[in-house]
């Protein structure tokens, strides 16, 4: 009997982890992790090796792994150039309703105004303006368009 | 804004509803419109052109629009000219009651105009050809130029007359009129008339605007602007042009909708990444707020009352549609379905909401009971939202979008209407792609 319990949970471990597995092959589909756009093509730089912008899962403002990393790049990036201001545009994706993703692209511009006055610059050089739907990069109705949309991009003003 | 005035002359015989054999019930789906007879309107010889407009045509034109007015509400069915058994000016006199029952028509409608002096003269009268009587008749003097006002104001009537409720069709409807490339958005503010008529462009598409909402009481609009990239709330006097920002706040306002009685705004105010609901009196300048949470509390809407607003929060993770007192007390949620729901409207008679409803990927328009219950979805499409009220309460207008191609292609914005009874889908004709619509009062109210 205890045997055949513990064969139970054995069998049990191994199953969630083929679960687990089947489920991140599925979503991982080219440059979409999660709904979270992990790759480069719409990515430009603001200065080498900086990228100017962060993405975003559907809904969410959270910052992922990557996206810290490019905010602690460009925050590097500001704090050598002490003159330079930035405003941070946040976008969302068009499968939402028009207000409530004004106030989406609001919260993704803060969310990375408040990582780089972490990483110590001043929130003085720092503006946010949220675009809503209103400016996405990718005009396309897929989900690539949309991650690739759900975006905060990191601008120079001078 | 021209004022149109419009002098009752007389009123001759109006019935009340118990002698009234014809009726038409607009509270379901009519898949039996009734079918009514516009004869053209009679023009007076003695009549005089204007502004280059030809006379002779004034009748027949203003009858056509009637009859497009009636046509669009699904509830008439407007009988083919040819058929017509009488010339205009004897049917106005005294119709041959059998004649045209002959036909199949159950209503007719007859009238004459004159223009002389500048004015334009109107008489119309509704028959009940099965009783045999005249239901209601009415006569006014306005400009000439308000012809196309003159046939909503009849059709107004008529409609009234007919089932029992005020009409829509001498209003407006203010949107955004969209062009250029889906990524490359040009968006005007854009006025025109219920029936697409009139469309006038009020900004030159400089800046982007959005979100247009009529004052309920008034010929002013409040909308948002990006004007020097500062997204903020304006109010616009469609009459003289004039606009101004509302209140002085440090960040993006935006979701402004007018009180019921149109002497405060509320509306959205995002600061540090949070969006709560404030409301602006217009009179006083005070400012209050309405919501302080930690989540986005936007697209905020008045009960018609006054007592209440609806909102959009996603304070219990996704959208959901609340309701609160209008001080910002006793917040409560009443969507609890599948999915998520935004853009929250509350109906002009006050006993229903309408909503955007997100699930599985499919946008929805519906109307709920104002507690959240009797949801009814009444289109689904690829996307689509924003619904906005006629005055009535019995139809709904809103936008929707079409899928794009790789490029953006094959993209475009187009605005919709929709019976409450969820019948008689149509799309409404603007000059350009358009979005954000909102439905005026009555003009002539």
């Amino acid at each position: 009997m205890m045997f055949n319990k513990n064969l139970k949970n054995i069998l049990l471990v191994v199953f969630t982890t083929l679960i687990l597995s089947a489920c991140s092959t599925a979503k991982k589909s080219g440059n979409i992790d999660g709904d979270v756009y992990t790759g480069k093509e719409t990515v430009k730089f603001l200065a080498s090796g900086v990228p100017d912008r962060i993405f975003f899962a559907t809904n969410k403002s959270s910052l992922t792994t990557a996206a810290r990393e490019t905010l602690r790049k460009q925050a590097t990036y500001l704090r050598k150039n002490k003159s330079l201001n930035v405003t941070i545009e946040g976008h969302a994706d068009e499968r939402g309703t028009r207000e409530y993703n004004l106030a989406l692209g609001e919260r993704r511009a803060n969310a990375a105004k408040d990582y780089l006055m972490t990483y110590g610059i001043s929130g003085k050089r720092i503006s946010t303006i949220s675009y809503g739907k209103e400016k996405p990069v990718n005009p396309a109705s897929t989900p690539l368009a949309w991650s690739q949309n759900r975006r905060s991009v990191t601008v120079k003003v001078n | 804004m021209k004022k149109l005035i419009v002098l009752l002359i007389f009123k001759v015989l109006f019935f009340k509803n118990a002698f009234a054999l014809i009726e038409v019930d607009i509270t379901r789906g009519n898949l039996d419109p009734l079918p009514i007879a516009v004869s053209p309107l009679h023009v007076d010889v003695k009549s005089e052109n204007f502004e280059g407009a030809k006379i002779k045509e004034l009748g027949e034109n203003i009858s056509s629009i009637i009859e497009k007015n009636f046509k669009a509400t699904g509830l008439f069915n407007p009988l083919k000219k040819e058929a017509f058994v009488q010339k205009p000016d004897i049917a106005h006199l005294k119709p041959r009651f059998e004649d045209w029952r002959l036909i199949k028509a159950q209503a007719l409608v007859t009238g004459k105009l004159l223009v002389k002096d500048g004015k334009l003269k109107v008489e119309f009268r509704l028959w009940d050809l099965a009783a045999a009587k005249e239901m209601t008749a009415l006569a006014f003097t306005t400009t000439p130029s308000n012809w196309r006002r003159v046939a909503h104001i009849i059709s107004d009537k008529i409609y009234e007359r007919l089932t029992g409720e005020e009409g829509y069709f001498d209003t407006r409807i203010i949107y955004v009129a969209e062009s250029g490339a889906k990524n490359q958005r040009v968006k005007k503010l854009a006025i025109m008339d219920q029936d697409g008529a009139n469309t006038k462009y009020l900004t030159l598409g400089n800046e982007l605007v959005l979100t247009p909402r009529f004052n309920p009481t008034s010929q002013m609009v409040t909308y948002m602007s990006y004007f020097r990239n500062m997204p903020r709330v304006y109010l616009l006097d469609i009459e003289t042009g004039t606009q101004e920002v509302v209140g002085n706040f440090p960040g993006m306002t935006f979701a402004p909708r007018f009180s019921p009685d149109g002497k405060k705004i509320v509306m959205s105010f995002a600061k540090d990444g949070n969006s709560d609901i404030y409301t602006m009196d217009l009179d006083t300048r005070v400012v209050e707020r309405i919501t302080d949470h930690s989540s986005i509390d936007t697209s905020p809407s008045f009960s018609p009352d006054g007592k209440f607003i609806a909102f959009n929060s996603d304070r219990s993770g996704l959208q959901q549609i609340y309701v609160m007192r209008s001080d910002g007390s006793g917040v409560k949620r009443i969507t609890f379905g599948e999915g998520i729901y935004g853009t929250p409207v509350w109906s002009p008679r006050g006993d229903l909401i309408a909503f955007t409803k997100m699930r599985k990927g499919r946008f929805y328009i519906g109307v709920m009971r104002i507690d959240g219950t009797g949801e009814r979805l009444l289109t689904e499409n690829y996307y689509q939202e924003a619904p906005s009220w006629s005055p009535n309460g019995r139809v709904l207008v809103f936008y929707r979008e079409t899928k794009a191609g790789s490029k953006g292609e094959g993209f475009s914005a187009k605005l919709w209407s929709i019976d409450i009874t969820g019948y008689n889908e149509r799309k409404l004709n603007t000059e350009t792609d358009a979005s954000d619509p909102s439905w005026s009062s009555l003009l002539s109210k």
